[in-house]
Parts: structure tokens; sequence; C-alpha cells
């Protein structure tokens, strides 16, 4: 374990080398006492859409997480089969935004983008989450039912009941993410948060920015208050209708003229016949989209990812004790939970998003955004793990404390956790690019602004194959280091 | 009712049962006995195997879904018997009739109705066992084959589970360590011993002292 965390450290230290870090703006201190003033002072009157923006925001997770766990959990009953599993990783590996900058082209700003954006990736993670919970149950009361009790009924008395607490706890913890989700899909035009909090931001307004943010908080952190499994079709009728009210319509010609023409590769749309001559044409055309665009983004996307993850850890080491019972007494774990809270509520894209504005378009806040929000996710959980440890009555304090005697023993899941999340936080990564530094996400978005919808589709699914490649790594390095994730607690 | 000519089971290369020939005629009442680890709860999930149609099973880990409650675990032995719309709404709010049925089943084996619809989880180990024999009872099967149906009960209750069985089933195949309540409420005995039936009697004239050599 010691090794490998050396080793993933090196690897940071040399992408540092390699890595843009440079502030650009030209009085970034200045800007950010602006912002924390305006951030201590919410102005909760100031946008009239106000709560328009935040029940927007809600009606779209609350859509995306149903049609998620409609499909998700159909899927997980066909786990079996390869190429639902294999299905499901790519769905999954695609980040919602991706989703959405698709589906903006075929739909237009109607609110089937945002929830199609929410629901599909969210569907694919979640099939694997329930299936692997199925899988868990007990099999002896299904192995002892009469013959002839029927598949259906087999099912919901002999498996569901002991998988239900489980797949609630999860169900819950999506929706969380959904409302993340659909805050940041803002950002590219959709009714929701990020819209609201990237206008008034861009125009100095820090009070209406803060008042946003905090009603935010709060709606993410009353989650168990006001979801209660009976109020489920209420809030699904109530989103429904809310969104039902935009008037955008869907032409199907644009859709088939999508599907069928504009993601179909240039060099193959243009030609009359599929000879040598096409082939080369397309062969040329890959190969400079790659060495021109996919190359550069990909080693882009490395860099900030391994730099994050290496950061993430540290901050996670720094952060764990401030929740923790170990080293600290109520008020110092309530504090220490509140900002714990606030980091981790935030989607890395506004944190990214904010950095950008107050140091300029460079890796450095990409990286501190990534590492302020998984620290915080990460020590957060361990922080829990600490608490039922048993120490001996002569323990030491401090950083004896730490250093001996709590770190050693949540060493292995503390890594367990930080590489599961090392798959987040390469799917971040590519689409913080759409803010402005060159990862994959910069070359996607400007594919799509470029009216090249064959070469945003291409370099999607790089990203995807990326994606799924780390994926596949962090699973064996965790398999090798024999280390246990829960799906419920990441 | 049931056959096995020469049956042996391995798992992971160590032989467990090794050529083992029963036959179990209807209306016997047998006792498998032996140390643990002998074989006999391979030897009866053979035999579950082969007749599942009205055979009921109480297997030794019982089987039951603790978050459902008693009467919806004892409902589950005739789940085949409705369609499976009736099923889902039992489900979610018993039907009078079918709590009254089990109600009974339950009654019989010192199962209050006061514990009908509470989880299973929360009950005693012995509470459980019963209630999955009630299942068995229930399911109203040709045939029960018990692994220990009576290992988390006292004396006194133990003997109104096996009269309960045995009045509920014709076939009758059960395994236990209590040599004394094998003699006394079944009619044949066979003893299993690393893997292999080293005994089978009837049990008349039998008295504990003839199984003795089975566990040393």
């Amino acid at each position: 374990m010691v090794r490998t965390s050396l080793l993933f450290l090196a690897i940071a230290l040399g992408c540092l080398a390699f890595a843009d870090l440079e502030v650009t703006t030209v009085n970034p201190w200045q800007e950010m006492g602006r912002l924390g003033l305006g951030l201590l002072t919410p102005d909760f009157f100031a946008t009239d859409r106000l709560l328009e923006s935040l029940l927007n925001t809600l009606a779209f997770a609350l859509l995306g997480v149903a049609l998620a766990n409609v499909f998700g959990f159909a899927l997980a009953l066909l786990f079996h089969y390869r190429i639902v599993r294999m299905g499901c990783a790519f769905v999954r590996a695609i980040h919602e935004l991706f989703w959405a900058l698709i589906f903006l082209q075929i739909f237009g700003l109607h609110p089937l983008t945002g929830i199609l954006a929410i629901g599909i990736p969210f569907a694919g993670i979640v099939a694997k989450v329930y299936a692997e919970i199925l899988e868990e149950m007990d099999p002896v009361p299904l192995q002892v039912l009469p013959a002839g009790s029927g598949v259906v009924s087999s099912f919901f008395y002999a498996r569901i009941p002991q998988a239900w607490a489980h797949l609630k706890t999860y169900g819950l913890y999506r929706l969380e993410c959904a409302l993340r989700s659909s805050a940041i899909l803002g950002f590219i035009g959709l009714p929701t948060l990020g819209f609201h909090l990237e206008s008034a931001f861009s125009q100095g307004h820090y009070s209406e920015v803060s008042a946003l943010l905090i009603l935010f908080y709060i709606m993410i952190g009353t989650i168990r208050w006001w979801m209660r499994s009976w109020l489920i079709p209420i809030y699904l009728l109530g989103a429904a209708y809310l969104l039902s009210g935009t008037h955008v319509e869907i032409y199907f010609d644009t859709v088939l003229r999508f599907v069928t023409q504009d993601i179909v590769p240039h060099p193959i749309r243009v030609a009359h016949s599929l000879d040598w001559a096409t082939l080369t044409h397309l062969y040329d055309w890959a190969k400079s989209l790659f060495v021109n665009q996919a190359w550069p983004g990909i080693i882009n996307t490395l860099l900030v990812t391994m730099i994050s993850l290496v950061a993430s850890g540290i901050l996670t080491l720094l952060f764990f004790p401030l929740i923790s019972p170990k080293f600290f007494g109520r008020w110092g774990q309530s504090l220490g939970h509140v900002f714990l809270v606030v980091l981790r509520s935030t989607p890395e894209y506004i944190l990214a998003y904010i950095g950008l504005q107050l140091l300029g378009p460079s890796m450095l806040p990409a990286i501190l955004a990534l590492a302020l929000h998984n620290g915080a996710i990460i020590g957060h959980l361990i922080g829990r793990y600490t608490e039922p440890l048993a120490l001996r009555p002569d323990s030491p304090h401090g950083i004896d404390l730490y250093a001996y005697e709590i770190l050693p023993r949540v060493y292995p899941q503390f890594l367990a956790f930080l590489f599961y999340r090392w798959e987040v936080i390469l799917r971040e990564t590519a689409i913080l690019g759409i803010l402005g530094i060159h990862t994959l996400g910069f070359f996607v978005d400007s594919a799509f602004a470029d009216i090249r919808f064959d070469r945003a589709l291409l370099l999607i699914f790089i990203t995807a194959m990326l994606n799924m490649l780390v994926d596949g790594v962090s699973r064996r390095i965790r398999a090798g280091l024999r280390l246990n994730t829960t799906p419920e607690e990441t | 009712m049931f056959r096995l000519e020469n049956a042996t089971i391995a798992y992971n290369g160590t032989k467990v049962l090794e050529n083992v020939s029963l036959r179990i005629r209807k209306g016997e009442r047998v006792a498998l006995v032996g140390r643990s680890g002998a074989g006999k709860s391979t030897l009866l999930k053979l035999l579950f195997a082969q007749r599942r149609v009205d055979t009921a099973i109480i297997p030794q880990e019982l089987g039951l879904v603790r978050p459902l409650s008693l009467f919806h675990n004892v409902y589950m032995g005739r789940l085949n018997a409705n369609p499976t719309w009736y099923n889902l709404i039992n489900l979610i709010r018993p039907r009078r009739r079918e709590v009254e049925t089990v109600r009974q089943v339950a009654e019989r084996l010192e199962l209050h109705q006061d514990k009908l619809f509470t989880p299973v989880g929360q009950l005693s180990g012995g509470q459980q066992q019963r209630t999955a024999v009630a299942r068995a009872i229930h399911q109203n099967g040709r045939a029960v084959l018990g692994d220990e149906p009576v290992s988390s009960v006292d004396g006194r209750q133990s003997r109104i589970v096996l009269e309960n069985i045995n009045a509920a089933h014709d076939t009758v195949v059960l395994t236990m360590h209590d040599v004394d309540l094998a003699i006394a409420y079944t009619n044949r005995i066979v003893g299993v011993q690393n893997g292999q039936i080293v005994f089978d009697e009837s049990t008349a004239d039998l008295s504990a002292h003839d199984l003795e050599f089975l566990y040393h």
C-alpha cells in the first residue's frame, strides 16, 4: 500500500512539472475579497427567479432519477448478460454535461434534454449498484419456495424485501447526486441553478450568488426530511407539471438529421461510395482529429486527474480529523461538519468556475476545485469511519494520536475510497474543459460550437474509453491491494 | 418416493457422500442420524432436488426472509397456490382469509397471534425455527424434509413440533442429533458416517445405546 501511494505521489509530482499552473488575473486577491464579502451578505430578494430556478433544479433531478431508477432496476435484472454490463459501463462513462450537449442539438432547450442527460448515465450507475445489492442477498429463501411459485411472486417475496433498505439508501444518495448534476446543467442553458449563478457571478452580484448557494445547500442538506416514499408520486407530478410549462418544440426533422447525417464522420458523409479513397480520407480525418485535439486533450485530462487525485488525498488526510470525535469536541465537530458539507455539496464545476473567474484560465483552479470537493467527500467518510475505533486508555493526543494510532488504521479504507473516486475525478476533469482549460471537454465543446457534431461525438467516445480504462485500472489496483468499498458510501 | 443409487457428491475435492444408495417409500418416517459433517444435510438436499413438486424442505439456515412478518413467511409456503396479482396484493395488504389460515397453523406450533405481524428477524431462535416448520406444514406437500428442525426448541416444544410434522405429511425425512427423539417419532433410522450409510433399521426394538457407535 505504501509503495502504491508513493508511486502515485511520484506520478503527480511528475505531472506537476508539465502542468500549466499560472495565475493570470491581474489582482485575484481583490476580487476574492469582494467575493468573500458577498458570500457573507446573502441577498435573498435579488433574483425574482430564485425560487423558480431552485424548483426547476429539483424537478429535473426528480424526473431524471425516476427514469434512472425504473430503467436501472430493469437492467439490473439483466445484468448477467455481458452486453448489458458493457452498455451500462459505456453509458455511465459519459458525463451528464456531455449527454446534455448532445441532446441540446436534438431537442433544444426542451426539458427532455435535462431529464435524459441525468436519467441515462444514472441508469447505468444504478443498474450496476442494484445488481450488486441483489447479488449479495441470501439465496436460501428463494430455494425453499414451493415449485411453481412464479418468477414475479418469488422475486417480490424472497429477494426484494431483503434488499429494500439498501436500495432506499442508495436511491436517496442518487437523488443528492442528481441535484448537483441538475444544478450544473444550468451552465449550458437549462433553467436551473447554474444558469442564474453564472449570470449573477459574471456581473459581480456576489450576494446573489451567496443566496443561491445557501438555498441550494439547504435543499440538499434537508433531503432526509422532505423526501418520503409516499410523497414521491406527488413530487413527480409536480415536477412534470412545472416543466410542461416550457414552450419548446421538438422538430422531428432535426432529430432525424442529427442521427443520420450530422454525427456521421465527414469523409463518409460526402463520399459517393465506400472505396479506397474514402477510407484514406477517413483515416486522415481521424488522424488529424486525434493528433490535434484528442491527444492533447487526453494528456491534459490525465495531467489534471493525476495531480487532483493526489491533492484530494492530501486534503482528505487534513480534513477528516475535523469531524472526528477522536480529535475535536462537539463544537469543533459541528463546525468541521458544516465546512465539509458545504464543500461536498458544491458541484466541482461551480467550484472550478469560481476559481477560474478569480485566478484566470489555467489548470490551477480545476485542481483546487477537484481536490477540495473530493477531499471533503472522502474526508467525511473517513471521519465517520474513525468514530467506532477503539483506542487504549493511555493513547496519545494530537499529532501523535493522528500519526501512530489513527492514520494506520484508516489508511486502507482511505485508499479504497480514493481509488474509487479516481474514475469520477477523471470524468469531472474532462468536462471542466468546457470552462476553458484544454482537457477533452474543451475540444468537445469547441466541436459542438463549430457545429461539427461528428468530431464531437468521436471525442466523447474517446473520453468514455479513457474513463473505462481508468475504471479498470482502479479496480485492478483495489483488488490487488485487497480494498473494499460499499457502493452506498461513495 | 425417493430413490438414490450410488450417489457421490464432492465439494472442492473432498467427498461428502460416497456411493450412497437409499430408497424411501411413501408413508415412511425416516431419521438421519450421525455426527456433524457426516453428510446428512447434503443427503437431504439431494432428496429435495429429486422431488421438488410436492415436497417441503426446512433447511438448517431456515430460509426465512427477515424483514417480512411471520405471517408472510408462512404464507410463502403456498406462494404457488394463487395467481401473481393475488400474491402481490397480499404482500402489501394481508387478506383476511389467508391470515386466518396461517394463524391456525401457527397456533398449533405455539406461535401466538400477537407475533403474527412481527418481522421474523425480531423473533427468537426457537420462534424462527417454528416459523420455518409452519411454512413447511402450510405448504401441504406429501413429503417433508427437515434439517435439524427442533435444534433451537426446548424438550416440550420439540415434541409438539414433531407431532405436527408427522400429522401433516405422509412421508417424513428428518436429520436429528437427539437420538431419543429420533427413535420416538420415526419408524426408520438411517445412520450416516463419513459420507456413507452404515446403519438402516426400523425403530422397533431399537434403543439409543445401539446408535452410540455412530458418535465415536
